[in-house]
């Protein structure tokens, strides 16, 4: 043997590297998220994530119709920047549309908007933008102002020309709604309640479920008296109480600290939190029935973390990801609840205005309820 | 509620898991008060069994009764009334010795925790360490305290399933003197073990293997009824002798016990036929003899795998 195996050999270091590759696929969940976290990181950052959203709904409130109106919202829709629907709505349904979240901007335009055009006097067209998520809004209302100077250039000709000053023809007036300072705060914060729900109740659920089988305690709990059910009740209560605790402790932090308004019901916004633990909790026991130890518990968690805080719209405009980012968006429950406590606190929303984000929540639950409930139950057979 | 003889009462008992079957077909009777061993190798049934005896497995087929229970349907009155020990150490490690009998005190809805607690400390002679963590107590006192959890609620029957493994010889001592002290006070107490020494510790035996029940009765019966004759060698060059008999007609197995040879097989002539050449090398001496718990039990063990193997090939 010569000096240099003593102190580094190829033979023994190709054994490990072997080893290790035997072991890696063996272990197929680490293996896969091995595999799997670049590729959804790289298709999400890559293609979902558009800082730029275009292609925002919008509606038109016109109470008056003119070549000019027409021009303008043609022009408009031109931009990209609007998807604006071609009937046009009370005022009453748009602004219902606006809390829903259904559209992000309502132009109005006025009853006199024509007449005080020709007249020359200073004309104006009102914008209002769901200006929760800043980020989301920001660039298009930038665009679109910058553009409202050029909008009537061609509509403006003979006796009207002498219209085309140097300033705009109009002025286009617009209204950051719920949001007026465009604070990210107050878009971040309503946010990061659901966030740190779904991180905290489906991992400390599934972690305290799967550590009781890989230690062996849970065949001990089970030959004594308790029920199945209050095992599972009695474990998870506790991550409840705490999880209501640090909402109570964030929701403060964002009256307090961070001054973001709260319009709506705190007692709906409880309820709303408790039905998104419940659903979170049943994640949670879905991952405990499927995970054999706690490492893979903690890996599935990721793997449901990881799209959930990415595609919620928490981290990016929601309306600036591509269809079928959106779509996978929709069916995460982090997606709705964060629309709901965006909703309540910032919009004062009420129960008929969060209805098409609660039920979406609810059938998540009964779905996952099914699936790990029904697997709860065998495995202890 | 039958209140009989019996402690566990099974009959033709199975178990399988997708197409792999467990238990089959076991029928085997406890007596009250006695200390049973169930014996077996590994992956015969043993604790599949045990678990279905106290209501945590429900059997495919068969039936059985736990103190006069119906195991299927009655798990709830035995899980009240029998006391579990698992395989492996079932307690809490992160909460210490207190805190865990005072949970499983509670679990079973004991009047009096406190007091019981108390007690069960004392009986242990773990006073001083109760706030220690159970994690941190060595595999001998992880056992006394995971029996005195068994006991807290006054069970009348204990089943342990290998409750020695990893335990050092003197712990094990104290720990079959305790069994004995239980059963003296109409415990039934049935114990799976690999160890022979323990075997010979219990009332009656029951040796399992392929998930069918191979022979039970008490140690001395077992060893009469046995077919096996032995042979006990001792001298020099018994290695050798062990290898030359290996896969000799009629000789089913050589087995080294320290310094001496233990030959044995079957059927007596042709064991006798098999060793008559060596019987007359002067270096050693043969003796006929009682043939050992363990060498019935490798003999049964192998006659398993010919009726298992046997079958399939049927």
């Amino acid at each position: 043997m010569n000096a240099l195996n003593r102190y580094f050999s190829l033979h023994r270091l190709l054994a490990i590297i072997v080893k290790e590759f035997i072991q890696m696929r063996r272990d197929k969940l680490t293996f896969a998220m091995m595999v799997g976290i670049p590729l959804l990181q790289l298709t999400l950052f890559g293609y979902a994530i558009n800082s730029d959203p275009k292609h925002l709904p919008a509606v038109v409130v016109a109470h008056e119709q003119s070549e000019f109106t027409r021009s303008i919202v043609a022009a408009l829709r031109n931009t990209d920047y609007l998807d604006i629907r071609s009937a046009t709505v009370s005022e009453r349904d748009a602004s219902e549309m606006l809390a829903r979240g259904e559209v992000q901007f309502v132009l109005t335009i006025p009853p006199d908007f024509s007449r005080r055009l020709i007249r020359g006097e200073r004309a104006q067209l009102l914008l209002e933008a769901d200006a929760t998520d800043p980020s989301a809004t920001g660039n298009a209302i930038a665009a679109l102002q910058q553009i409202s100077g050029s909008l009537l250039r061609h509509d403006l000709r003979g006796p009207l020309a002498a219209r085309q000053t140097a300033e705009a023809p109009f002025e286009l007036v617009i209204h950051r709604r719920y949001n007026p300072d465009a604070l990210a705060s107050y878009n971040v914060i309503p946010g990061l309640v659901g966030v740190i729900l779904t991180m905290t109740m489906i991992m400390s659920t599934a972690l305290g479920l799967t550590r009781e089988v890989e230690r062996g305690t849970m065949e001990n709990l089970l030959a004594t008296p308790v029920r199945p059910l209050e095992v599972m009740i009695g474990k998870i209560m506790p991550y409840v109480i705490v999880g209501l605790v640090s909402m109570a402790f964030v929701l403060t932090a964002a009256r307090w600290l961070f001054h973001v308004p709260f319009i709506g019901s705190l007692p709906l916004l409880c309820a709303v939190i408790l039905l998104f633990i419940a659903a979170n909790l049943v994640v949670g026991i879905t991952v405990s029935s499927l995970a054999r130890n706690q490492m893979q518990a903690l890996q599935m968690t990721f793997f449901f973390f990881l799209p959930s805080i990415l595609l919620s719209g928490f981290m990016f405009p929601f309306r600036g990801m591509p269809v079928w980012a959106q779509w996978i968006g929709e069916a995460l429950p982090l997606t709705h609840f964060m629309r709901i406590t965006r909703g309540v606190m910032l919009k004062g929303n009420g129960l008929a205005e969060i209805w098409p984000d609660l039920w979406p929540l609810l059938l998540f639950m009964l779905v996952m309820m099914a699936l790990g409930l029904g697997r709860f139950r065998r495995t202890l057979d | 509620m039958n209140d009989g003889a019996l402690a566990i009462d099974l009959r033709g008992l199975t178990k399988r898991f997708g197409a792999r079957t467990v238990v089959d077909a076991l029928s085997m009777q406890v007596r009250r008060g006695e200390v049973f061993g169930f014996l077996g190798p590994n992956g015969s049934g043993k604790t599949t069994s045990i678990r279905m005896m106290c209501g945590l497995l429900t059997a495919d087929g068969g039936e059985g009764h736990t103190l006069g229970w119906d195991i299927r349907r009655e798990a709830a009155q035995i899980k009240r009334e029998v006391g579990y020990m698992t395989q492996r150490f079932g307690l809490y490690e992160d909460l210490s010795i207190r805190e865990n009998l005072a949970f499983v005190a509670s679990i079973y809805g004991m009047d009096r925790t406190r007091q019981r607690v108390d007690t069960a400390l004392e009986r242990l002679g773990l006073q001083s360490r109760q706030h220690q963590l159970a994690g941190s107590l060595s595999g001998g006192w992880k056992q006394r305290l995971t029996l005195a959890a068994c006991m807290l609620h006054e069970p009348r029957l204990l089943l342990l399933d290998e409750p020695t493994a990893g335990v050092d010889p003197k712990a094990r001592r104290d720990f079959w003197e305790e069994i004995h002290r239980l059963a003296s006070q109409g415990i039934t107490v049935l114990v799976s073990t690999h160890y022979m020494d323990e075997a010979e510790r219990c009332h009656r035996l029951g040796y399992i293997a392929y998930g069918r029940l191979m022979a039970c009765g008490t140690p001395q019966e077992l060893v009469e009824r046995s077919a096996l004759h032995t042979w006990q060698v001792g001298g020099e060059g018994i290695t050798a002798l062990a290898e030359a008999l290996q896969g000799a007609p009629g000789v089913e197995m050589v087995t080294h016990f320290g310094n001496s040879l233990h030959v044995s097989g079957s059927d007596a002539a042709a064991l006798e036929a098999a060793t008559a050449a060596h019987r007359a090398d002067p270096r050693q001496h043969w003796q006929l003899t009682r043939p050992a718990l363990e060498d019935l039990f490798i003999h049964l063990m192998g006659q398993a795998h010919d009726n298992f193997t046997g079958n399939r090939a049927s």
